[in-house]
């Protein structure tokens, strides 16, 4: 079961290779991923420093490319696709379908894996990937249950990659119009959800609030903490209900560090850290505590449940990076849904 | 350019739903699309009775296109896709590839739904290929976008928008309204339908946002391009789409009907009644936009 991390830079990338990561993933300096920030991600050159730094080590490393290619810009997208063939990327993590028909027509032996933003969330979905792309993996969006997951797994033509760890996005990713609703950018059109020039951090003296494009989003006391105004995790009311009340989801990260078992059961062949805007000191942090927790359940997989309670500090070290310091299973829980 | 009307996203109860279609046969409406898109736990309206409007419809002269779920997680869901894909009489909208997949294994033909993710023409051409008739754009994009796609060449396949109603704007695996009740999903006891037009969410300064509708996510605000109806026509978008809100849309749908185009045009969206056009603008969907693009 692969540990795949996420690099926003060399440093993270070093980082992540460092704390024992199996594969990272990265994104061009451009509107072509959906963490498209200012100071984030790499030039051509920088991937291909990367490209030497995971050979070396004998690691993988994937490009991602999960925005939707806009008319008339197709060739910013497309050349993406021709860089990781010419430095032998270990695979194009994609959406758009043109873009995997493309990669598909042009270097079939160019690894691609179904991006999350594509939304493909059963065996129907997965079939027309693979069908028509050869997709060789496809990343789950995060409204599945673990029995779902273990259900998809058992029939699915393709490998399979989940969230492990990170920012809980809880809509089905790729599908989701909230931040542009506000904004007028969406990571499928803009490259990130909730753009940071469209965010205000207010103190009103007595409060602090947050807003996007003027929209108030959370509003706190002082001594309360506020996490960064996204549409799904504001504080809201109703015409009968006028107390405000995180009515989609509160800021809370994703940690399905105890699923362990059953993800290696059903025979998850990727875990995902969520973070390429995070800093290098994230990416260690959660890396070690994920490479250790993997290694612990390979080496005596009967033993990993008491070992988990026994290692506290695997779960602090998670929730002090984790937003609001709290940290959920998500869907794959049914209770949450 | 003709009317249609997409199917409805909310949870009414089946006489409800019936007297509706029963008045919507009596406009002008060209197409209808019907079926459940958001919750196979919704029981209301079974699988026959959808056939049972689809037949009274098709009757009155209605072209009907059966629609289908837009989130699908599990094995039952894609057997109920199976039965619809093999109605054996009507075309089907999908809004997820899954039915893609199995309409073009059926070799029947399909209308490809806002929520599949088509941000290009090249990705219009293979859904094209594998049997797409028409295609519904997302409703994140905009004016300039669909220009730009369907004057690139010959148009093999028709184009239709989202002009009137509550936008989806996202899917969860969670469903808000039963978390706003403290209901588990799975005895959620259809809360849904308390929520004839969703429930309507608001930030601490009473704007209003969002309106919650079980799984899926809402615009607070109604899409309004009534005046927009001259433009699309003349840029080439061959049916104006209409999101079911409640009885009121029989009165709209005749007066649109009935309209000439430099009527239409004088209908700007109102600033009171929350309404939004700011997608078609190229700008926040939230926004208004109080230009009528003048031909």
């Amino acid at each position: 079961m692969e540990l795949l991390c996420p690099a926003g830079n060399l440093a993270a990338l070093k980082a992540a290779f460092n704390a024992g990561a199996d594969a990272v993933y990265l994104g061009l300096k451009d509107d072509t991923n959906a963490r498209s920030f200012a100071g984030l991600n790499f030039s051509a050159e920088q991937i291909k420093q990367a490209s030497q730094l995971a050979k070396q080590q004998n690691r993988k490393l994937f490009l991602t490319l999960n925005t939707f290619a806009k008319p008339g810009h197709e060739g910013r997208w497309q050349h993406a696709i021709d860089l990781a063939a010419d430095l032998n990327l270990d695979a194009v993590i994609c959406a758009d379908i043109s873009l995997l028909e493309y990669a598909h027509h042009h270097y079939p032996g160019l690894p691609l894996h179904l991006s999350v933003q594509a939304s493909a969330t059963n065996v129907a979905a997965l079939s027309f990937y693979k069908k028509q792309f050869n997709i060789e993996r496809a990343v789950l969006p995060r409204v599945l249950s673990m029995k779902q997951v273990r259900d998809l797994a058992k029939v699915s033509p393709v490998d399979l990659e989940v969230f492990a760890f990170g920012s809980l996005c809880i809509m089905a990713e790729g599908r989701c119009q909230l931040s542009s609703y506000v904004t007028g950018q969406s990571p499928n059109t803009g490259g990130s959800c909730s753009p940071a020039n469209h965010v205000r951090w207010q103190d009103s003296g007595t409060d602090k609030l947050t807003r996007l494009n003027e929209v108030l989003i959370d509003k706190a006391s002082q001594n309360e903490q506020l996490g960064y105004p996204v549409v799904c995790k504001g504080r809201y009311q109703t015409n009968s209900q006028m107390t405000p009340e995180y009515m989609l989801e509160s800021p809370t990260s994703l940690n399905t560090i105890g699923l362990i078992p059953e993800l290696a059961q059903a025979g998850i062949r990727s875990l995902k850290i969520e973070g390429r805007q995070r800093s290098p000191a994230y990416v260690t942090q959660v890396t070690q505590v994920w490479r250790q927790a993997i290694d612990t359940y390979f080496q005596s997989p009967e033993h990993f449940n008491d070992k988990l309670n026994n290692q506290p500090q695997w779960h602090s070290a998670l929730d002090k990076v984790s937003e609001g310091q709290v940290t959920t299973l998500g869907a794959y829980e049914r209770q949450w849904q | 350019m003709k009317l249609s009307l997409g199917s409805l996203t909310y949870c009414w109860n089946k006489a409800s739903i019936f007297e509706y279609y029963q008045a919507i046969a009596d406009t002008s409406i060209d197409t209808v699309y019907l079926g459940e898109v958001i919750c196979s736990r919704r029981r209301e309206m079974k699988y026959k009775d959808y056939l049972e409007l689809a037949h009274m419809l098709a009757a009155k002269g209605k072209k009907v296109i059966l629609t289908t779920m837009t989130l699908i997680e599990s094995q039952s869901e894609i057997i109920e896709l199976k039965r619809i894909i093999d109605n054996g009489e009507f075309a089907i909208e999908a809004n997820d590839m899954a039915a893609v997949n199995l309409a073009s294994e059926a070799n029947l033909p399909f209308v490809c739904g806002p929520s599949l993710n088509l941000y290009n023409r090249g990705s219009l051409d293979i859904m094209q290929k594998l049997g797409m008739t028409r295609f519904v754009m997302p409703y994140e994009l905009s004016r300039e976008w669909l220009e730009q796609v369907i004057t690139q060449s010959t148009t093999p396949f028709e184009t239709e928008v989202l002009g009137y109603g509550y936008m989806p704007l996202a899917h969860s695996a969670r469903c808000f309204t039963a978390k706003h009740h403290q209901k588990p999903k799975l005895d959620c006891q259809i809360v849904c339908l308390q929520y004839p037009k969703g429930l309507l969410t608001q930030t601490q300064e009473s704007q209003p946002l969002l309106r919650l509708n079980g799984i899926q996510t809402q615009s607070a605000a109604k899409i309004n391009l009534i005046n927009q109806i001259p433009l699309m026509s003349k840029i080439g978008v061959d049916y104006w789409r209409l999101s079911p809100t409640g009885m009121d849309d029989i009165g709209l749908i005749n007066q649109i009907a009935s309209s000439q185009h430099r009527d239409l045009l004088a209908i700007t969206p109102s600033t009171s009644a929350i309404e939004c056009n700011g997608y078609w603008f190229g700008e926040a969907g939230m926004q208004i936009n109080q230009s009528t693009n003048a031909l």
